[in-house]
């Protein structure tokens, strides 16, 4: 693929140079060198070089926001997608964050002889099913959870919180003892060849196991298998994001929840929200929580602005500075907690929190917890 | 079939275990030569990806030495070095991956014996586990 098959692939062409792209970008806002214009016309006029060898063609976010507001509907995410697919090419990683080695180990996930040990945290307190037609997508889960025990973020608790609130619900459950990596990450910093490989390892898994539908905990997951799994691999399968889930089931089957009497703010996860349209379900699941007021924040649903990272790339002081503003906003509405669906939503924002360094100083402390956390509570409670 | 001939990446401390392999050199103390030593100014500056990049690249084992807590040169460099070391272990445990495949020692520069002993110990550890499973996609691309 060169940039030329990229410009007809995403339709770049049909550009308008109104820069609505650039002036809503939440990245061009911190930092004056990131333009999301720039960059297409960089592409549109043959400046090809100076697309791909500049450093930021990994800032983007690709949190969909410029696509949202562009008049041409120019799928900007797909096209930074494609041509960091082809920095890669020549050469051009970004600059990857915790020292690449969250990127490492999808690479290393592909050795088809690993045998994972990813189930060691399942006890006796959650029922799964050998044989069920519903799937729980555990994903990086247990990798992240000792990668972040510094920042006091266990993104296993997500995963149990998920397993023990459908298990309430009178649901078992399938885990795969074996899945890999969605790939989602090496998919966005364009290592293409790493995320063929998972795709067709996990779809080969799933095909196995013969389930219908399939539940995540992560957005990223979600997007990644209802977005471009199927553009590279034949998945039949129902997938589902947990919150939607939920929000289908909660009302149902007699479920009672009991109070918790909290202010609670919601942040969109750019996954979730822009690139797959869930703005209600989430915000509904809160809703039907008794006791519990929802705030939303100055940016919320289609403008809520992202925690600052993506496909863990370019997390630079810009990002910092992006999550201090969306904690400033969360914050100001009142809200004692800060609720969120997607696990690396929190990471980035608690890495804000924990972080002493300078520029940390101001950024205001929030309670942080996943959606599922507080639903299990809720129903456990209400028992 | 020739014997397997595990590979390993040392990743020595530029002060204690560099020289103490230095010394069991220049003592004629013999180790195996499966080793490749790369000499890093602390243990402390051993970051998770420079191990993760030595599996990647086909290495069956990988050793961090350095000096003993007391020792360093950098004042808490085994401190910081124990861990990443720990935090790695247990991601490289949820892989699949071997525990004796990722080996942190403490080594003094006046401890060549000490260095030719590890070096045996997990020549012959590996030999028994085999080949690194990240090989084997590897070997599929070569």
């Amino acid at each position: 693929m060169n940039l030329e098959d990229i410009i007809q692939k995403t339709k770049t062409y049909y550009c308008l140079e109104c820069g609505k792209c650039t002036s809503l970008c939440p990245v061009a806002r911190y930092d004056a060198s990131f333009s999301p214009r720039q960059m297409i016309e960089n592409a549109l006029l043959g400046f090809g070089d100076e697309l791909l060898f500049d450093k930021e063609l990994f800032s983007c976010l690709t949190c969909y926001t410029c696509q949202q507001r562009c008049p041409s509907d120019i799928d900007f995410p797909v096209f930074v997608q494609q041509a960091r697919s082809l920095a890669q090419d020549n050469g051009q990683h970004g600059v990857c964050a915790h020292s690449g080695q969250l990127q490492s180990l999808q690479r290393l996930m592909t050795s088809p002889a690993i045998k994972q040990k990813r189930l060691e945290w399942l006890s006796k307190e959650y029922r799964v099913s050998e044989d069920g037609d519903v799937l729980l997508w555990v994903g990086c889960a247990p990798y992240f959870a000792p990668i972040f025990e510094d920042i006091k973020f266990n993104a296993l608790d997500i995963t149990k919180a998920s397993l023990k609130t459908l298990n309430l619900l009178g649901i078992e459950p399938r885990l795969l003892p074996n899945e890999k990596c969605c790939g989602h990450d090496a998919l966005w910093t364009g290592d293409i060849e790493t995320f063929k490989k998972l795709a067709e390892y996990n779809a080969a898994q799933i095909k196995e196991a013969g389930v219908k539908k399939i539940v995540f905990s992560c957005p990223e997951g979600y997007r990644t298998f209802k977005l471009d799994y199927p553009n590279y691999v034949d998945l039949r399968c129902e997938v589902q994001h947990i919150s939607e889930f939920l929000a289908e089931q909660i009302g149902q089957n007699g479920v009672k929840l009991k109070e918790i009497k909290k202010k609670v703010t919601y942040q969109d996860p750019c996954r979730l929200g822009r690139h797959l349209g869930v703005y209600d379900a989430p915000r509904k699941v809160l809703q039907s929580i008794p006791g519990i007021e929802l705030v939303e924040m100055r940016h919320s649903g289609l403008d809520s602005i992202c925690c600052g990272t993506s496909a863990f790339t370019n997390c630079d002081s810009y990002s910092n500075m992006l999550r201090a503003e969306r904690l400033c906003e969360a914050t100001e509405t009142g809200a004692e907690l800060l609720i969120t669906a997607c696990p690396k939503c929190q990471t980035h924002f608690r890495c804000a929190m924990t972080d002493k360094g300078e520029e940390h100083r101001s950024t205001p402390k929030i309670d942080i917890l996943d959606l599922t956390n507080l639903v299990a509570d809720a129903i456990e409670k209400g028992r | 079939m020739a014997e397997f001939e595990p590979q390993i990446v040392a990743f020595c401390c530029n002060w204690c275990t560099y020289a103490a392999a230095d010394l069991a050199g220049t003592s004629r103390v013999h180790y195996p030569p499966n080793v490749k030593i790369v000499r890093v100014m602390c243990s402390g500056m051993v970051n998770p990806i420079y191990i993760l990049k030595a599996f990647e690249g086909g290495a069956d084992g990988v050793l961090v030495a350095g000096c003993h807590h007391s020792d360093c040169h950098y004042i808490d460099g085994p401190v910081k070095c124990d861990t990443t070391i720990d935090s790695l272990r247990k991601v490289l445990h949820v892989l699949g991956l071997e525990d004796e495949r990722l080996r942190r020692e403490l080594v003094a520069a006046s401890e060549g014996v000490v260095f030719a002993r590890i070096i045996k110990e997990m020549v012959e550890q590996l030999k028994k586990l085999g080949p690194s499973p990240f090989k084997v996609r590897m070997e599929a691309l070569a």
